[in-house]
């Protein structure tokens, strides 16, 4: 079964974080929200697995 | 000349039942001649089964109602002998658009895969719909067919017994009773007969109101489902356009939470909406306007002893998807056959409880998905809101979000995956066939495979040798010869056969598969035949 991975899989973890902090400079609250839900979906479409999807949910409402 | 819903299609005319010295006992009494008491009347009085079917009314329904027929209520109204009227004069459709603003960020087609006899839908008037099942009613009648249409006959008092229903009913003539074997509550959303008998009617109530209208107006415009999000003409909340026959328009505003329902209602109001939406120039005349908040419920169980509820009265949904009307009709297809052979002593009692199982199947499959749209289109909370803004930002240039668009789901038959009734299943046939599922239809050269089907049971058999017929018990059960050469377009064979040689299906009188196999063995077919008629 596919798991989600929450080991460390990220490149050069600073820049990514910047990058994402930075995406979002400039924006109102509201279209800094847009945003986040439509990367979200970006995001999920891109791992597609729904057992994966759950898995991410879980994690999320208790990190 | 008059409309349609004003014409007095069945008047009050005296019963002798209503000179009788006791009352009368009959086998089946339907209580509301709506689409769903129509369409169980029409079965069973084909299967020979004497109905009497009561209306407080003597005309068809008014107002602003359904619009949609699908293609599973045309299989079934072809098997009752009136889908050709309809699908005539009905508006085919395939085509929607969705806009957000003024943007389209999506066009569908709903026209799914060949080789089926009807559409995915029609559109035409809820009153059309009646009228033409009146009309069959009117030609079985002529034909000596068992059917007794009572109008401005309103039941208002039942009294349940173990092995009757005794109906009380109000007439221009006062109030007489009669006995009913079973009695099929057909009465609507507001059932009467569910408030007699106290049950609930459970599930939840959307806030926000929707104007309604239908309006008759000659415009140029292709038979397409057009849904606006947020469009400049109602903003921050959605409309609807859709074509049905003669011009008439259903236009169909979302007004939201806190209105003033008489302020919204008035025509002037109205009339400065439907300006603003369709451009200050159109010409069009109102024809119904009515404001509604929509249900997605249902009763707990469908059948209380010899009682049996169908349609509205057992389940209500939001009209997104267009499940109403569409499953009350595969209700009476379900409990129609069920019911005959119980009172033709050829099944037990308990086939009747296998309505509820599947009925409620299906109705929780029609709540989920109508609830579903109904959350969509009126997002309950911010962030629900805030994604569905996201879909449809990103449906514009993103094929992978248009998926998620929900502006109604296509209405489609529910599988009785679990059900009691289902047999034996086979390795290797398609999963779209199997037990439980409606049959689907195939093209057989100049004929199609769903008008050979249905009225009783049938062993369907591709390239498999059976007998022609086989009593099973006193029930029949007459072969369907087919060869998978019968249909060059090979639609039969991949949707009965896959990578199989031959098959044999049995088949309900309602259409559905019952069980099926790789060839014929007479034991598992007897077995099977028993199953699905709770003897087994
Ligand atoms: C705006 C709107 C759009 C819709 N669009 C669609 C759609 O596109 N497709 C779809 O499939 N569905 C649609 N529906 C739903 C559809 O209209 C209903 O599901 C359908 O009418 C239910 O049929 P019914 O026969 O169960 O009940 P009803 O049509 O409500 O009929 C009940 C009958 O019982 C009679 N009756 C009531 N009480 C008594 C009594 N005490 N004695 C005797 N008779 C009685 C009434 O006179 C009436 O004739 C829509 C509904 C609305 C409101």
């Amino acid at each position: 079964m596919p798991e989600l991975i929450t080991q460390p899989n990220i490149d050069r973890p600073d820049d990514f974080y910047a990058e994402l902090i930075g995406l979002h400079e400039g924006l109102a609250r509201q279209e800094s929200d847009a945003l986040n839900a439509r990367l979200i979906l970006l995001l999920a479409n891109h791992i597609g697995d729904r057992e994966v999807l759950r898995q991410a949910m879980r994690a999320a409402r208790r990190p | 000349m008059p409309q349609v819903w004003e014409v007095p299609l069945y008047p009050y005319r005296r019963s002798a039942d209503q000179d009788a010295r006791a009352p009368v006992r009959h086998p089946v009494v339907i209580v509301g001649a709506g689409p769903v008491g129509l369409v169980m009347a029409i079965d069973l009085a084909l299967g020979g089964v004497p109905v009497v079917l009561l209306d407080e009314n003597d005309r068809v329904s008014t107002g602003s109602r359904a619009i949609c027929f699908a293609k599973r209520t045309l299989e079934i109204l072809d098997r009752l002998g009136c889908g050709e009227p309809m699908v005539d004069k009905g508006v085919q459709w395939h085509a929607g658009r969705v806009f957000l603003d003024r943007r389209q960020v999506y066009a569908f087609d709903l026209l799914p895969e060949g080789g089926h006899r009807r559409p995915a839908f029609i559109n035409l008037q809820q009153y059309r719909f009646e009228a033409f099942l009146v009309e069959r009613i009117r030609a079985l009648q002529a034909e000596g067919r068992p059917i007794d249409l009572r109008g401005a006959n309103r039941v208002f008092a039942i009294d349940a017994r173990d092995d009757h229903v005794s109906v009380t009913i109000d007439t221009p003539d006062g109030p007489y009773r009669i006995e009913a074997d079973w009695l099929i509550a057909c009465d609507g959303a507001n059932s009467p007969i569910r408030t007699m008998l106290g049950l609930e009617f459970l599930g939840r109530t959307f806030e926000d109101n929707f104007l309604i209208a239908d309006i008759v107006m000659a415009a140029d415009l292709p038979s397409e489902r057009r849904f606006w999000f947020d469009p400049p003409f109602n903003r921050g909340q959605s409309a609807l356009l859709h074509r049905q026959p003669d011009n008439v328009w259903r236009v169909d505003f979302q007004l939201g939470r806190d209105i003033d329902k008489a302020e919204e209602r008035k025509p002037e109001n109205v009339i400065r909406r439907l300006r603003a939406f369709l451009g200050e120039k159109a010409e069009f005349e109102l024809e119904w306007v009515s404001i509604y908040t929509f249900q997605c419920r249902r009763m707990a169980r469908f059948r209380h002893g010899r009682i049996l509820f169908a349609g509205d009265a057992a389940h209500q949904v939001s009209p997104f998807g267009a499940r109403g009307a569409n499953s009350g009709i595969q209700d009476a297809d379900n409990l129609g056959w069920k019911l005959r052979l119980v009172i033709d002593g050829k099944a037990p009692g308990a086939l009747i409880d296998s309505y509820d199982f599947e009925r409620i199947q299906a109705a929780d499959e029609n709540i989920l998905n109508s609830t579903r749209s109904t959350d969509f289109i009126t997002p309950k909370s911010a962030v629900s809101r805030l994604f569905r803004d996201a879909v449809l930002e990103l449906a514009e240039h993103r094929a992978f979000a248009r998926p998620l668009v929900n502006s109604g789901r296509l209405s489609l038959p529910c599988t009785h995956d679990g059900s009691p009734l289902n047999g034996a299943d086979a390795d290797g046939l398609p999963a779209r066939t199997r037990p439980g599922a409606p049959a689907a239809d195939a093209p057989l050269g100049e004929d199609w495979l769903i008008d050979r089907l249905g009225g009783g049971f049938q062993l369907v058999t591709i390239d498999t040798p059976a007998p022609d017929r086989l009593d099973c018990d006193g029930i029949g059960v007459e072969r369907v010869a087919l060869s998978a050469a019968d249909d060059p377009s090979r639609a039969l064979a991949e949707r009965y056969l896959g990578p199989a040689d031959g098959a044999v299906y049995l088949v309900r009188p309602d259409q559905h598969v019952a069980a099926r196999w790789r060839q014929f063995d007479e034991a598992e077919v007897r077995a099977a035949v028993a199953r699905a008629t709770a003897r087994q």
